[in-house]
This record gives structure tokens, sequence and C-alpha cells, in this order.
């Protein structure tokens, strides 16, 4: 499968799409876990941050339109109005598009205000048109910023171990 | 390979603004036919489908849970589960005695006063599978869907009072909008004075409310509200919420109403349906053969 066999390990190897498939898969999961109460004001979005993730990682691979694609099927599960979710990641995949470059001078501890801003931005979109639709602001919402900017570290870790252990196998 | 084409993807294309004006705009046309038309229910029923082995495997740790939880079960507490429903079961027993006898007295006294028999309906159990993951709205999913003849707008409660009513309905499940969702209005009667108003989820909290009461009403906490049946959605004389607070400030006109719901709108997992046999569109066409034979009597 993996016929890209360099002698040095690179980083800049393409994640495969299994992947990426797998850990939105999980994320959709995750979002879909019977949460309640404090625990789903303070429950990361996790296809947010998996997409984010992504969109930083491999910004040819993973842009605007599977954003809005996972959106939709976001708003499937949620049952939220069609092109809630999908506008909010459009958004979020446009403005990591924009600052990705930016992000690789961080370091890694660094980037979380950076990603916490681009998560800020996916919740404001969201509220904002929950807020047109039903007129109401659910102030509280917004914490889940806070929980989802540090899950992406934590993602961020796990995945580049998960990537690592394949280039190292990867020779083999 | 791979890399030459992540490469001409990447330098390829519309530019990511004009991408994102693209999806944003379709995400905006798509929010506007949703909301305004729902032209798009199939679209999301086919992709509900696709979603449903995902859900289910959501919420298989909490069934596993219960299952579990049903198998540890002593002796003991299934014994005393036991007297206890018999008992509850003995005084059902007597009041539904009581309920029959004075249902065909209501039914016999109607015929008296030529007033149609009030509608009846059916009822199906439907288990809850997860509630909605999303802080702005109070929704839950049931098992049962359009291939069990669920219908958008049949009524749901519990052994206590009313929850809610079904908003959409899946193949496999349905969605059930909470009394307690900001949308979500029912038309009651108070059960001391028989006032009738509107109680309103609060939304942000488990909570009801009435608005636009004035402060001169008669209510005070303790209070039960039934549903009124006036829509022809919900039946009558089903309990939906109990007063809690009454706030007369004399700065407002109106008298600020908190209740709590009689059913345990958040803490349940067996539901009933109920399907309405109400036919409610029969008053308008009365009026109307009234005022064409008063003329002719007028004219002769």
């Amino acid at each position: 499968m993996y016929y890209l066999t360099y002698t040095k390990a690179t980083l800049q190897r393409p994640a495969s799409n299994f992947l990426i498939v797998l850990t939105l898969l999980l994320a959709l999961l995750f979002n879909a876990l019977p949460w309640q109460g404090v625990g789903l004001i303070l429950r990361p979005d996790a296809v947010a941050v998996v997409l984010l993730y992504w969109c930083l990682q491999k910004p040819g691979h993973i842009g605007i339109g599977i954003a809005w694609m996972v959106g939709i099927f976001s708003d499937v599960a949620d049952a939220t109005v069609f092109g809630q979710h999908a506008l909010a990641y459009s958004v979020m995949a446009f403005s990591s598009m924009m600052l990705h470059r930016r992000l690789q001078m961080f370091h890694l501890y660094q980037q979380i205000p950076q990603v916490f801003g681009m998560l800020t931005l996916t919740y404001v979109v969201y509220a904002l048109i929950d807020w047109q639709l039903n007129h109401t602001m659910v102030w509280w919402y917004f914490l889940g910023c806070i929980t989802s900017a540090f899950s992406w570290l934590l993602l961020s870790i796990v995945l580049q171990i998960v990537q690592q252990l394949r280039e190292d196998h990867d020779p083999l | 390979m791979d890399t030459s084409q992540t490469f001409r993807f990447a330098h390829r294309g519309p530019s990511p603004l004009v991408r994102l004006v693209f999806f944003a705009s379709l995400s905006l046309l798509l929010l506007f036919v949703d909301v305004r038309y729902r032209y798009l229910e199939s679209a999301r029923i086919s992709l509900s489908v696709l979603m449903l082995p995902i859900q289910e495997v959501a919420t298989l740790p909490d069934r596993l849970w219960q299952q579990a939880r049903e198998r540890l079960y002593t002796q003991n507490s299934l014994v005393r589960a036991n007297l206890r429903l018999e008992m509850q079961h003995q005084q059902d027993a007597a009041q539904l005695v009581k309920l029959n006898a004075l249902t065909q007295e209501n039914l016999q006294l109607r015929t008296l006063v030529a007033l149609p028999p009030p509608s009846g309906y059916t009822q199906q159990m439907a288990e809850v599978i997860y509630a909605e993951r999303d802080v702005f709205k109070r929704k839950v999913l049931v098992n049962k869907g359009s291939m069990a003849l669920v219908q958008a707008g049949q009524v749901v409660m519990d052994d206590r009072g009313i929850v809610g009513q079904i908003t959409r309905t899946y193949p496999w499940m349905s969605e059930v909008t909470l009394i307690t969702d900001k949308d979500h209005a029912v038309p009651v009667q108070l059960l001391r004075t028989g006032m009738r108003t509107v109680l309103l989820g609060a939304g942000d909290t488990s909570q009801l409310t009435v608005r636009y009461l004035p402060v001169s009403t008669d209510i005070q906490s303790g209070d039960v509200f039934v549903t009124s049946g006036l829509d022809g959605v919900y039946p009558a004389g089903i309990p939906v919420g109990k007063v809690v607070k009454v706030e007369r400030d004399p700065a407002y006109p109106f008298a600020r109403v908190r209740c709590l719901p009689m059913a345990g709108v958040d803490h349940y997992r067996y539901l009933l349906i109920l399907s309405s046999l109400a036919k409610p569109l029969e008053l308008p066409i009365e009026p109307e053969s009234t005022v064409k034979s008063t003329p002719v009597k007028l004219k002769k």
C-alpha cells in the first residue's frame, strides 16, 4: 500500500486517507455520544477539531469542499438546519488555509491561541445562524471553544505519535 | 506520486476565497430552502440512514450499561419493586373502574346535549435512542419512525404528563421536540380556575413559562396546568406543568410565571406516542350554513 518508501522519514509525507476518514468518523461518533448537562456544554466539537487538524496538516488535501461535506453530515447527525455546520466548517477551513503557513512557524503550544481563534470563529458563525433562526443566544455555548482548543492540542500530539509510528514501521 | 498530486491540487483550481464564497453561498441557500420550504427532508432522510450506524454505536455503551444494570438487580430490590407496582396497580385499577363509569356517564350526557363524543386516540410505546447533542435545542430521538406509522405532529407523553411532540420522522426513528424547547407551545388550562393560556418552553433551562399573563391573574405556586385540547393536537386533560414560582413585579404589566414540567422531560427511557384521531376542521361549516339560511328566512 505504502509504495512511497523514502529512505529518510520526511515530515511532509501525506497521511493516509484511511486515517483521515477514520478520525473523522470517530469524531462524529464522539459528538454523538450521550452528552448531557455540563458535559454537553464543555464537550469539544470533535468534528471541528479533527477537521481543523487535517486542514492545517494537509492544506492541499482537506479543504473547504471536504469541510463543507463533513458539515452536511454533522447537520444530519445533529438534526440542525441544513448548512449550519457546513457554513461554520467552511469558514473554519478557509481561516486555516489563510493561516496554516504562519502556524508552521510556531511551536505546538504557541499554536493554541491561534487555533482557539479559528475555533471561536467557527462557534460564532454557528451561534449567529442559530441566533438568526431562533433569536436566542446561549452564551455558555462558547465555553466549548476552550475545551476544543485543548483537545486540538491533545489530538495533534496523539496523531503525530501515530504517524511517527507508521513512519518507523514503513521501511520494513 | 501522491505528493505531486497534492502539489497540483494546492496550486490549481479556484482560489480559497472563491471556494469559500461558493460553499458559503451554497450553505446559505440550503439554510434558506430548509427553513422556508422544507424541500430537503428526503435528502435528510437518506443521509440519516448513512448516519444510523454511527448513532447506533454511540448509544451502545449506554445500552450495555442498562443491560448490565438489569442483570445486577437483586432479588430483594425486585421483590420490593414488585410489591410497589402491585400496590400501584390496585390503586390504579380502582381509579380505572371509576374512570370507566365516568366516561360512560360523560358519553351519555354528551348524547343528551347532542355533542359529538370526545375523540379517542391510540398509543404506541417508543424508546429514546438519544438526546440531541446541541445546547441550543431540546430534542430527543425515539426508535419508532415512519415505518411504525409515526407522523409529525403526534403527541408524546410519559406516565406523568406531556413530554413533547413529534416534529420530524425518519424511516426508523423520529425526532421529538420537548415542551421545554423555546419554540414549543402547548395550549393549556389551569386546573384550579379553568383559565386558558399557552405554556411555552423556557429554552435555556428545563422549565416552562407563561408569557403575557396580567399581574392580577389568579395563579399561585403549586397550580397544575393540563392541556386544554383546543388546538386539536394535544388531547385534553393531560398534565403538562406545575407552577413553581410567580413573580408579581409592579414595574411590569405581566406576571412572571415559572413552571416545571410534570413529565420527566429530561430523564426517561420509554415514551408513549399518541395518535390522535381528532378531526378538528368540522366547526367552520356550521356557521356558514346558518348564515346562508337566515337571509332566505328573512326574504320570506
